[in-house]
């Protein structure tokens, strides 16, 4: 009997984010010959992002259209999936590790009296049991989990599990499904944007971090041309956003966004448990500090102790000739 | 109102980890109340002072997590619940806990439910929207602030640095997020008057549950450090000849460039 898998999908200023991707890179991971099919939700057409669904992996996506799901709401979200889920009862759901996927999920299994496995990092079989591997303890230990009943469930954490590589000549259907949604009883007057624009953090491939060792919002600005010239997005430690460096938007950690880059340039960050919770898995670390006891250094492959003012010149300097002579 | 505060003991922030046979040893290790935990129990006091009621902090553990409730009535909280699994439940997960507390408020009258918007220990982050999809409750995860007035509920909820204004309805559970409140401190008086604040103790019998239908759906088969990384290499000589040095290593050793 072939298999269903659910990979519900997400999107930000009607770009799906990478983690869709990535959570059908999962699917097949859990899965390799089940039936992928993609879920959407939200009020404009949803036709193109349904087709990237299927370029990169999903067999058949189902969109859900409606004016009550223009924002992400768990009442409005909750009941256009659980609709969905009723009708294809899957064998499988993943989902990303974001701000939706954290509020939506839980809400999902409960209703459902499931299980549901958070913020996995890599998932295996182990003959015909899927294990899935995440962190804990703030990053410092990690465990093996699995699902003992039902329906196999999960977050992944974004930048962790390889997306299929994009083929736009994959096609599979787009049923569009229409779902009565009964009226919200959480309602948003107005959102602030603080994200800036550009490469999405915790996405970005490169990450440059400031902390309150970059002493002022100005001090923050060769930060931000060090990223650029590394085609990356600047974050920032609680330190930072506290001091009013930078915005809340940037914070990396446990309280912020939990980031995975290929290289983590920290720049003036102590690497406080909580940091480090948000950061520790990156591939590549680097820490500029002056003072070599900082913890950061017990995380960092490479450091350099000295003041950042100095490096960081220097840095975006060599980093230019490098890309010019590239 | 009537105020219910849900609340995790955890291994310490700056806390070792030890494992041996596929588990964490706790032996010696200090437990404090989840960080995200104290912002909820702060926001109860603070909620109540404002419109009376009183404050009731729940935790599901063994009986060394007294201590954790202790502080939370020395900060100011009125009464504890401790629902003790340690004779009758071997093993439970993130349903379990769920269940359990689903049961303990089957027949009480709530208002609102303030919980962590995560444990820093297993950090899944669902007790709090898997209770109030149980409940029927409305729910806002991540909130930076809570305004109640009458019915009415205005949060600013974070979503990864943006903020949304959003306004709901009691019964409401909300999930805390840093930046709501700055957690006090007990003070003496508070830490003597809370030795003779009511504290019960509750077995899943006493809830009317047993074993059988708290089976958890999950389960972990192993833990396990991170691999030891190699001791980071640190640069040195003139700051020029470091920085050059480390693009180099990052081109060819580590090969990200
Ligand atoms: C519940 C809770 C949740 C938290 N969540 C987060 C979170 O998500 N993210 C987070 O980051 N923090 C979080 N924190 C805060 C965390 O504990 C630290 O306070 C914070 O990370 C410190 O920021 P920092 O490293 O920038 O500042 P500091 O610790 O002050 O470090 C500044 C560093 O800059 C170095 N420095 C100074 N000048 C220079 C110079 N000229 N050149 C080079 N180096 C220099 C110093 O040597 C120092 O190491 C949380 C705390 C709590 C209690
Ligand atoms: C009988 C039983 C046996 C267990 N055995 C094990 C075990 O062997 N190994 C193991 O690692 N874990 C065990 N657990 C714990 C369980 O796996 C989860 O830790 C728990 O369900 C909370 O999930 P979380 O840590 O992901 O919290 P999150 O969902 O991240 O927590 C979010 C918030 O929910 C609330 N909350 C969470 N847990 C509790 C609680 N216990 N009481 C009150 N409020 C809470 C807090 O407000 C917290 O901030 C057991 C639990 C039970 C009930």
């Amino acid at each position: 009997m072939s298999e269903k898998i659910l990979v519900i999908g997400e999107s930000r200023d009607g770009v799906l984010r990478n983690v869709t991707f990535e959570a059908i890179g999962a699917a097949k991971k859990i899965n390799s010959s089940a039936e992928i099919v993609g879920v959407l939700c939200g009020n404009d057409n949803l036709n193109s992002q349904a087709k990237e669904m299927i370029y990169y992996g999903a067999d058949r996506v189902v969109t859900v259209t409606n004016e009550k799901l223009a924002t992400y709401t768990s009442d409005g979200y909750g009941q256009a999936v659980l609709a969905v889920m009723e009708e294809e009862s899957p064998d499988a759901i993943v989902m990303g590790h974001t701000a939706v996927g954290k509020d939506l999920t839980p809400k999902l299994a409960s209703k459902l009296e499931s299980g549901l496995i958070s913020d996995a990092v890599d998932i295996n079989l182990v003959g015909d049991q899927v294990v899935f591997t995440r962190p804990i303890y703030s990053g410092k230990a990690f465990e093996n989990k699995i699902i003992t009943e039902g329906l196999v469930f999960a977050t992944i954490r974004p930048n962790n599990i390889k997306a299929l590589d994009r083929d736009d000549s994959r096609s599979g259907e787009v049923q569009e499904k229409s779902v009565d949604i009964s009226d919200l009883r959480t309602v948003i007057k107005e959102v602030l944007r603080k994200a800036s624009e550009g490469v999405d953090l915790s996405e970005a491939k490169v990450v440059v971090a400031g902390g309150r060792g970059v002493k002022s919002a100005d001090g923050f600005k060769p930060l931000y041309e060090l990223a650029d010239v590394l085609g990356g997005a600047v974050g920032a430690s609680r330190g930072a956003c506290d001091a009013d460096y930078c915005d809340y938007s940037l914070q990396i950690g446990q309280t912020g966004k939990v980031v995975t880059p290929d290289l983590y340039i920290a720049v003036g960050i102590s690497g406080a448990i909580q940091h480090l919770a948000g950061m520790s898995n990156s591939k590549v670390i680097v820490a500029i500090n002056k003072d070599p006891e900082a913890n950061i250094f017990n995380v960092a492959d490479y450091g350099i102790v000295g003041d950042l003012f100095e490096v960081i010149p220097i840095l975006i300097e060599e980093i230019k000739s490098l890309k010019v002579n590239a | 109102m009537n105020i219910f505060v849900l609340l995790k003991k955890t291994f310490d922030t700056e806390e070792k980890i030890v494992v041996s046979n596929g588990r964490i040893e706790d032996d010696g290790a200090e437990f404090i109340i989840n960080p995200y935990d104290e912002y909820a129990v702060e926001e109860a006091i603070k909620q109540r002072d404002e419109h009376g009621g009183e404050v009731t902090v729940i935790t599901i553990g063994d009986e060394d997590s007294e201590k954790q409730l202790r502080t939370a009535l020395a900060m100011g909280a009125d009464k504890a619940v401790l629902i003790n699994t340690e004779d009758d439940l071997d093993e439970g997960d993130q349903f379990t806990t769920t269940k359990i507390l689903e049961a303990f408020f089957e027949d009480k009258d709530v208002d609102l439910i303030l919980a962590g918007n995560v444990a820093i220990d297993e950090a899944s982050g669902q007790v709090g929207p898997r209770l109030a999809e149980r409940l029927g409750f409305n729910y806002v995860t991540t909130i930076t602030s809570l305004e109640i007035d009458g019915n009415t509920a205005k949060i600013d909820k974070d979503v990864e640095g943006d903020v949304e204004k959003i306004e709901t309805s009691l019964p409401l559970l909300v999930t805390c997020q840093q930046g709501l409140n700055e957690p006090r401190y007990p003070s003496l008086p508070g830490i003597m008057k809370a030795k003779k604040k009511p504290l019960e103790e509750l077995e899943i019998d006493d809830l009317e549950l047993d074993e059988d239908e708290l089976e958890p759906k999950t389960k972990t088969v192993d833990i396990f450090l991170p691999p030891e990384k190699e001791a980071g290499r640190v640069l040195e000589g003139e700051v020029d000849a470091q920085v050059k040095e480390l693009v180099t290593l990052l081109r060819n050793e580590a090969k990200v460039l």
